[in-house]
């Protein structure tokens, strides 16, 4: 059901970008399934469905960034036998969350430059070290945070993964794990062609939380004081509640 | 099968994972007599929750859980009130160092090994020692008879200034000592999220001399408030309070007591408390295993809040 609702908007999509192609150079158009990700109570992560369509020939990246952030990288080392955090390198604007899908592998689409540029490839992120770092192995901690990150399914790169149908529709899959931070991300979706970018496009993606879990995280954050005091009143309350109902007779 | 998405922790955990855990650590409170709390923290961190997470949100469970057993007490007259208000002063004074303390190491990187580590010497001192307990008292009771000990004895303790009278407990001694024990107190409970009855009722008994008949009564009347004050500063400093885990662990101890007590009743109480002993003793290893073992990751990522 859904599939067939994305291709007919892909479809309307295709029309609306022929049309505009007479007018004039509109190659490429995309949509997300989606604008807004929002994480419930029963939110164990989301896929979200990007598409749309081009124009001639050429291949599609599309790039999905979360807000960027400060990220600390520990090494643990053995000190008088246990294993301790002991050296450590900051990272600024990491981005929370980064996923790469193109039509063929990054390194046949486009050159170094261009991919460094645009930060296609986890080996293209831009991951700046505190300047002040005294550690000599940086790219060590570096790649240790891309590992991590993409095991915990936050960094993804999936060369291949978006797929065409026919010549000018395509589509691909992203999917956002449980632990998803929230914010406002990026999406882009560029057109390639001879190794050239030839237009991009750049639907708005949000992540939030909603319903219950949100209305709990924005009152423990925002009114800390009175979420703890209502915590404590709670647990007491059913604590006491618990020993009325099982009291014994 | 039935997950849901707990808020403050932000992860996705199995319902039920939470109410049988919840409902095993009540079961053990209620056949034990223990808080329980000294469990919760760590299966909570096997589980993945954050460390500060799972602390936060332990203490929390901590006041539902002493909460009822105060109020009965309470009715029964078993409390000096006189008493657990002093030891509760510096309870709340040890709870607000230990908080401070708890942001420094966190700051530093290292809260994770110190609640690791606090938890491997506190569970091996306590297993340790009820183990010898019960195996004492065991063969003590086939051989029968046993010492007797004597009531009263002076030591420097009596020494120090600051004198109170505690009626209820037939106490006259400093007040330094019941402020410095509920301080010691307070720090457990903002670094491990645990009661802290298991150093209490011991401390009350042999370094107070307090009657026993109130010993227990005074003690979760001092953990309640000190519990309670502990959850609220961990709320207020590091948001790190999970009411949706501290409920569905809740509920699942307040059943799991009732079952507890009931299958508690028909074993004897040495043999009882070796079990528990040999228990903790078991995840006191685990714990331990996990700091000396070589780690199949020695990386580890924290984000560094951001004001959004």
């Amino acid at each position: 059901m859904r599939a067939l609702r994305s291709l007919l908007a892909a479809a309307l999509l295709l029309g609306l970008c022929t049309a505009r192609q007479e007018a004039g150079a509109q190659e490429l158009v995309a949509d997300l399934s989606d604008h807004l990700i929002a994480i419930d109570s029963e939110f164990t992560g989301a896929d979200l469905l990007v598409f749309g369509a081009i124009e001639g020939d050429g291949d599609v990246v599309v790039i999905v960034r979360g807000p960027r952030t400060p990220v600390v990288v520990r090494e643990k080392a053995r000190i008088f036998g246990i294993w301790l955090n002991a050296a450590s390198v900051t990272f600024n604007d990491v981005p929370a969350f980064y996923a790469l899908a193109t039509s063929r592998p990054p390194e046949e689409i486009l050159d170094g430059d261009m991919r460094r540029l645009n930060e296609i490839g986890l080996d293209q992120l831009r991951l700046e070290a505190e300047p002040d770092t005294d550690i000599e192995d940086v790219a060590a901690y570096r790649e240790a945070l891309i590992h991590l990150r993409q095991r915990s399914g936050l960094f993804i790169s999936e060369p291949g993964k978006v797929s065409f149908l026919g010549r000018r529709l395509f589509r691909t899959v992203v999917h956002f794990p449980a632990a998803v931070p929230v914010g406002r991300y990026t999406v882009d979706v560029v057109l390639v062609r001879d190794g050239q970018v030839v237009q991009s496009f750049s639907p708005p993606l949000t992540v939030d939380k909603a319903g219950l879990g949100a209305d709990i995280f924005d009152f423990a954050h925002d009114d800390a004081a009175l979420y703890g005091l209502l915590a404590v009143i709670g647990a007491a309350l059913a604590g006491f509640l618990g020993s009325l109902l099982f009291r014994r007779p | 099968m039935f997950q849901i998405y707990l808020p403050i922790a932000e992860m996705s955990v199995d319902i039920f994972l939470l109410l049988g855990m919840g409902g095993a650590i009540g079961f053990l409170s209620g056949l034990f007599g223990v808080g329980g709390g000294f469990l919760i923290t760590p299966l909570l961190i096997f589980i993945g929750v954050p460390p500060p997470v799972a602390v936060g949100s332990s203490v929390n469970q901590v006041v539902a859980a002493s909460v009822s057993g105060a109020i009965a007490h309470w009715r029964r007259g078993n409390i000096d009130f006189k008493m657990g208000t002093v030891l509760l002063v510096g309870g709340v004074a040890g709870s607000l160092a230990g908080i401070l303390l708890f942001n420094i190491l966190e700051a530093l990187g290292q809260i994770d090994l110190v609640i690791q580590l606090s938890y491997v010497v506190m569970l091996g001192g306590v297993g340790a020692l009820m183990l010898v307990e019960s195996g004492r008292a065991i063969i003590m009771r086939r051989r029968g008879g046993g010492r007797r000990k004597k009531k009263h004895v002076h030591t420097w303790i009596h020494g120090l200034p600051l004198k109170m009278r505690f009626r209820t407990s037939r106490l006259y001694i400093s007040a330094l000592l019941p402020l410095g024990i509920g301080f010691a107190v307070g720090i457990l409970a903002a670094l491990m999220g645990v009661g802290g009855g298991f150093f209490l009722v011991p401390a009350m008994i042999y370094l107070l001399g307090m009657p026993v008949s109130i010993v227990i009564g005074t003690s979760l009347y001092q953990i309640t408030v000190v519990a309670g004050a502990t959850t609220f500063l961990h709320a207020v400093s590091g948001q790190t309070v999970d009411v949706v885990l501290a409920g569905l662990l809740t509920i699942g101890a307040v059943v799991g007591a009732q079952l507890g007590t009931r299958f508690g009743a028909g074993i004897k109480g040495e043999e009882l408390r070796g079990l528990l002993a040999m228990m903790v003793l078991i995840v006191c290893a685990a714990l331990f295993w996990e700091l000396v073992a070589t780690p199949q990751e020695t990386f580890n990522l924290s984000s560094l809040m951001v004001a959004p």
